[in-house]
C-alpha cells in the first residue's frame, strides 16, 4: 500500500509541467556553479601545487556544488511538499484515501517515500556531473559519498517538515509559504548568530550538514536529521487522524 | 429487477442455512430450540452488512447529527432523504470512516469501524459529493489505483477493471484524462471507483447529480442491479429516484431521523397511494 501511494505521488509530480521546469532550472544552476568552480580551480591550481596539504579537486569543487545544492533544495522543497496533503484536501480527493483500508501511517509514509524518490531523481544528476571529473583526475570518493549522503538526509528533513505543514492546511500556497518561512527563518537565525554555542546552530539543518560536507560522518548530525524527519512524520499522521475527529 | 425479485433473492440467501438446519432438526440430530437460536444468529451475521447505532456528531457547539441508528441488509437499497443541511452527507462521511462520530458505533460486515478500521473499510465503496478524482490520471489508471488501494490482488485487477468500466459505460473513455471528461462522465468514474472492488456496502452521495436524463436512467438501472447483491445507501433530493430504486427510506430532519420505513409505506402513509412528495414534505415540515 505504501508503495502504491508513493508511486501515485511520484506520478502526480512528474505529470506537472512545473516540475520539469524546476528540474531543468536546478540542473542549469548546478552546472553553472560546477563550471565556474572548475574554472576557478584550474586557475589557482599552480599556486595550490606549492602548498602542502592543499585542498584537492573534490574538496574545492564537489563540496561547493553540494553546498549550493543544499541551499537550493531548501528553497525548492516547499514547492514540492505543499501539494502533498493540502491539495488532496482542496480537491476533495482525501475521502478516497480515508475510506480505503489504509492507515494514516501508510498514507503519510507513502507520500513521504514518493517525494523522496523524486528528490533522489532530482539530485541524481549532480554526482554524474561530478563523476565526469574522473576522466581527468582522481576523486576523493569518501568525501563525495558523505556529501551525497548528507544531502539525502538533509532533504528528507526538509520534506518531512513540509509534509507536516501541508497536513495542517487546505491551501497549498499557505503550506508552501509557511514551510519556506520556517526553513529560511531557522537558516537565517543560524547564520546571524555569531556565538559558537548559540542554540540556533543546533536547530539548523544546514549547520548539521556542514560536517557531512567536510567529509565527517557524525552520528549526532545524522540522528538530528532522522529525529526531525521522524517527529514531523508522526505529527503528520496524528494530524490526519485528528482531521477525522475535529474537522 | 423488481422489488419482488429482490425480496425473493433476499429470502433465498437466508433460507440456505435454514434449510440445512431444518434437515438436521427433522432427523433429530439437534433440538428444535437450537435451530431457532441458530437461525437468529445466522440472520444477524449474514444478512446485516451495516449497523450504525446512536451516532452523534457535533461541530463545535452545533450538534449536526443526533442519535441516528441505521441498519442495512444485503440486497437492500436505502434512500437517505432530507432538506439541504439535514445531515445526509455528514452521516455518510461517518459511515465511511472519513469523519469520526462523537459517540455511537458503526459496524460494517461485523467489523467495528473504529476498532478494526482496515477490515471494515475493505467492505466499503464510497462516492462523496465531489467525486475524489485525480485529474492528471486517465480513467483506466485511476481505476487501477483505486482497485489496488482497496486491496484487490494484482491478478484480479484487470477483470475488476473491465467489469467496472462496462457497468458504468466507460469503455470508450478508458484512456481519456479524467480532467478533460465532462461532469457526467466524471460522476460515472466516481461511481466506478466505488464499486470496482465489489464491496458489501456501497455509499453514494447524490449519485445522479449533473447527469443527463439518459445517463440518470442508466445509473438508476445500475444501482438497482448493484442492490441485488450488495447493500446500497444513497442520498438524493429527487423523490422520483427514491420511488424507482429504493426499497427503504430514512428521512433526516435537522440531524435526527424523523421517518424510517419502506418506500411503499411512505408512498401511502395517508392511506392513499401515490403521495410520496406530499408525505415527504409533511414529514419534514411538521418538525420545524
Amino acid at each position: 500500500m505504501i508503495r502504491l501511494i508513493a508511486a501515485r505521488e511520484l506520478r502526480a509530480l512528474l505529470s506537472m509541467p512545473s516540475t520539469w521546469w524546476v528540474l531543468a532550472g536546478l540542473q542549469f544552476m548546478l552546472a553553472w556553479i560546477f563550471l565556474t568552480r572548475l574554472d576557478a580551480f584550474l586557475e589557482i591550481q599552480p599556486q595550490l601545487a606549492q602548498i602542502a596539504n592543499a585542498p584537492g579537486v573534490t574538496a574545492s569543487i564537489a563540496r561547493d556544488v553540494c553546498n549550493v545544492a543544499a541551499l537550493l533544495l531548501m528553497l525548492l522543497t516547499p514547492m514540492f511538499t505543499m501539494r502533498l496533503i493540502a491539495e488532496e484536501r482542496r480537491n476533495q480527493t482525501l475521502p478516497l484515501l480515508l475510506s480505503s483500508p489504509v492507515s494514516s501511517g501508510q498514507i503519510v509514509l507513502g507520500k513521504f517515500i514518493g517525494l523522496m524518490g523524486f528528490f533522489v531523481l532530482l539530485m541524481s544528476t549532480t554526482p554524474l556531473m561530478l563523476l565526469s571529473l574522473q576522466l581527468g583526475t582522481t576523486l576523493d570518493f569518501g568525501l563525495l559519498c558523505s556529501n551525497l549522503f548528507g544531502l539525502i538526509l538533509l532533504t528528507s528533513c526538509y520534506a518531512a517538515v513540509g509534509l507536516y505543514i501541508s497536513s495542517l492546511t487546505a491551501q497549498p500556497i499557505i503550506a508552501a509559504v509557511s514551510t519556506l518561512a520556517i526553513l529560511l527563518g531557522v537558516w537565517l537565525a543560524d547564520m546571524s548568530s555569531s556565538a559558537l554555542d548559540s542554540p540556533w546552530h543546533q536547530v539548523s539543518p544546514l549547520y548539521h550538514f556542514q560536517n557531512f560536507s567536510n567529509g565527517l560522518l557524525d552520528t549526532g548530525d545524522a540522528s538530528f536529521f532522522v529525529l526531525v524527519s521522524g517527529v514531523c512524520l508522526l505529527l503528520a499522521m496524528q494530524r490526519l487522524n485528528s482531521h477525522r475527529l475535529h474537522q | 429487477m423488481s422489488l419482488a425479485a429482490v425480496n425473493a433473492k433476499n429470502s433465498e440467501v437466508k433460507s440456505k442455512p435454514v434449510g440445512f438446519l431444518m434437515h438436521a432438526a427433522i432427523f433429530g440430530y439437534i433440538p428444535r430450540s437450537f435451530f431457532y437460536a441458530n437461525f437468529l444468529v445466522s440472520n444477524l451475521t449474514s444478512a446485516l452488512t451495516l449497523e450504525a447505532a446512536h451516532l452523534t456528531r457535533r461541530f463545535g457547539k452545533n450538534t449536526v447529527i443526533y442519535d441516528i441508528s441505521l441498519q442495512l441488509k444485503r440486497g437492500e437499497v436505502l434512500g437517505l432523504l432530507g432538506h439541504n443541511g439535514a445531515g445526509k452527507s455528514t452521516t455518510m462521511q461517518m459511515l465511511t470512516g472519513c469523519l469520526a462520530p462523537d459517540s455511537g458505533t458503526i459496524k460494517i460486515c461485523g467489523f467495528d469501524l473504529q476498532r478494526q478500521p482496515t477490515l471494515a473499510k475493505a467492505h466499503i465503496g464510497y462516492l462523496p459529493e465531489t467525486p475524489p478524482l485525480y485529474k492528471e490520471f486517465c480513467v483506466q489508471d485511476y481505476l487501477i489505483f483505486a482497485a489496488k488501494l482497496r486491496g484487490i490482488k494484482a491478478n484480479e485487477v484487470s477483470s475488476a477493471l473491465d467489469l467496472a468500466l462496462q457497468r458504468c459505460g466507460l469503455n470508450d473513455k478508458r484512456h481519456t484524462l479524467i480532467g478533460t471528461l465532462s461532469k457526467g462522465y466524471q460522476q460515472r468514474v466516481g461511481i466506478a471507483q466505488a464499486i470496482i472492488h465489489q464491496p458489501a456496502v456501497i455509499i453514494l452521495d447524490e449519485p445522479t447529480v449533473g447527469l443527463d436524463p439518459a445517463q440518470i436512467r442508466d445509473i438508476r438501472t445500475l444501482i438497482r442491479e448493484l442492490g441485488t447483491a450488495h447493500s446500497v445507501i444513497l442520498s438524493t433530493h429527487l423523490l422520483g429516484e427514491v420511488a424507482s430504486i429504493c426499497d427503504r427510506v430514512e428521512i433526516l430532519q435537522r440531524g435526527t431521523l424523523v421517518y424510517s420505513g419502506t418506500t411503499s409505506e411512505l408512498d401511502k402513509l395517508n392511506g392513499v397511494a401515490g403521495q410520496l412528495e406530499e408525505n415527504f414534505i409533511r414529514l419534514t415540515e411538521v418538525k420545524i
